[in-house]
């Protein structure tokens, strides 16, 4: 009777735990899959904010038309591109051009403490910020999911059904450097 | 920096098992202080004169369901007992200080997955800061005026992601919880120790005349033991809650450091902190587990010493930004 319990137990005991692993791995993939269109949605969202917030310092910073120009520029790319590597390329100058522009800022004290040019610089920082951790996050998704695909006895159950490493996002150097910039707010 | 760094998890992991070893001692004193009541004074073990009639705890079932009662009131009410106490108000958008701190707690949900928490500012000049909230989807995130004024953005970042982790980690759960159970442990203490006055020792509490004298030597041992936790009781909680959270400290620090990938910028944050070791006169005592740094500005927290760290709520802040430096170093 014990042995018979026993023998009834083990593969109910293996299958809920394999149950479990695969909840596990399911689970994984779908915070990757919401991570990736985060990103998407930060992305968005920077293409709808920067006609508003150009539009507000315009008058203000005639003498850096060009660095302004040079941001609706590569915001209309951002928007134009349809490829997934044109838009990474397009993203990625957009990125650069903000930096430049919250570099030249820094140039200008006068216009540095000017209350709509203080919230444009806060408001470039922020969405480029979200951006950028929304990037991390999904990259550090990416490396627990794959990594749990690797780790026995997760293996088994990832190899049974299919499960497939998630791709890394590339962060460029340039893109990188731009959330330094340093905007203290004393 | 694509990859969390290994030694945060490991932190991580540490700090985790100390948590669940003092949630277990808390919820054994819980227990035995019930026992050691059915024991002595409603003379559960009536033994005398032969015959043997069966234990039925009725005080250890009755302690644990107070503590669970008591938890789950304080699951639901706590955190807006908590808010209401400090005069925290939700963050201005139209003040520009409020905004970036909106700003800093968007990029921190964002880098930790976690949903958008709901944001404070408590009207003290004296920069702190503090989680509440049972779960991440009822999460508050509460820093004082002080905070935003005398933090530059990457400082700020620092402590929000600090707070953010706290939630992550479920601290915020778990603080509610363990204030829950403090409170039923006193609370049952102190009922112990009023019927042990009220009782005496051949009390005639309970429908059987539960008195009981000598008996075996085992039997006064932990009758000893339980009266001295009686006794105790109060402060043995007390420095339970306070380890608890100290080692939660930590952990917040380690999670802040995975979301922003610098250690720095809190490590920098909780230096002008300390500087300012004004107490937070907006926070409570009863709060002060759930700061950033401990509201009250007691030097005790500035020790490291035996005694010291056994009533202090929050690590040494000297501590805490020796290992973000660490962390900062093992980076480059």
């Amino acid at each position: 009777m014990g042995f018979l319990l026993v023998f009834a137990l083990v593969p109910l005991l293996v299958v809920a735990w394999a149950i479990g692993l695969y909840n596990g791995l399911v689970r994984l993939r779908v915070q990757v899959e919401s991570a990736w269109k985060q990103i998407d949605v930060q992305l968005k969202r920077r293409h709808d904010l920067i006609p508003n917030l150009v539009n507000t310092v315009k008058g203000l910073m005639k003498f850096e038309q060009e660095t302004l120009g040079k941001v609706m520029e590569a915001r209309a790319k951002a928007v134009g591109a349809t490829t997934v590597a044109e838009k990474s390329a397009a993203e990625s100058a957009l990125s650069q051009s903000i930096g430049r522009f919250l570099a030249v800022v820094e140039n200008y004290p006068d216009i540095k403490s000017n209350q709509s040019v203080l919230k444009l610089q806060e408001e470039l920082t922020t969405t480029e910020n979200q951006i950028g951790f929304s990037r991390q996050h999904y990259n550090d998704l990416v490396m627990r999911f794959n990594t749990q695909q690797q780790i026995f006895p997760a293996s088994l159950v990832a190899g049974m059904f299919g499960f497939k490493p998630a791709e890394f996002l590339q962060i460029e150097a340039g893109e990188r450097a731009v959330p330094s910039v340093d905007l203290s707010l004393t | 920096m694509t990859t969390a760094r290994p030694e945060l998890w490991e932190e991580q992991a540490r700090n985790r098992r100390a948590t669940a070893f003092l949630i277990i001692a808390f919820i054994a004193l819980l227990v035995v202080l019930g026992f050691g009541f059915d024991l002595f004074l409603m003379g559960a073990r009536a033994d005398r004169g032969g015959a043997t009639v069966p234990f039925i705890p009725i005080a250890a079932p009755i302690a644990l369901l107070v503590g669970g009662l008591q938890a789950v009131g304080g699951y639901y009410g706590g955190a807006s007992a908590v808010l209401a106490s400090s005069r925290a108000r939700p963050a201005d958008p139209s003040d520009p200080r409020e905004q970036t701190l909106l700003n800093v707690v968007s990029e921190m949900r964002l880098a930790s997955g976690l949903p958008m928490p709901k944001v404070y500012v408590v009207p003290d000049a004296d920069p702190n800061a503090f989680a509440v909230g049972r779960d991440p989807e009822h999460a508050a995130i509460t820093v004082t005026r002080g905070l935003l004024e005398q933090l530059d953005r990457e400082e700020l970042q620092g402590v929000v992601a600090h707070e953010m982790g706290h939630v992550r980690n479920l601290d915020i759960r778990t603080m509610t919880l363990v204030a829950a159970l403090l409170g039923s442990l006193v609370l049952l203490s102190d009922f112990a120790a009023r019927s042990i006055r009220f009782g005496g020792a051949g009390g005639a509490r309970g429908g059987r005349g539960g008195s009981r004298r000598g008996g075996e030597p085992l039997i006064i041992l932990f009758f000893v033991v339980w009266i001295a936790l009686v006794l105790l009781t109060p402060f043995i909680g007390q420095m339970m809650a306070f380890a608890v959270s100290r080692s939660r400290e930590y952990h917040a620090d380690a999670s802040a450091a995975e979301f922003t990938r610098n250690p720095i910028g809190l490590a920098r944050a909780l230096r002008k902190i300390e500087a300012a070791a004004a107490p937070t006169t907006a926070i409570g005592r009863g709060s002060a587990h759930l700061c950033i740094a401990d509201p009250r500005g007691r030097a005790v927290n500035e020790r490291e010493g035996r005694v010291a760290s056994l009533f202090a709520t929050h690590p040494p802040i000297a501590k805490r930004i020796a290992i973000l430096e660490s962390m900062a170093g093992a980076r480059a």
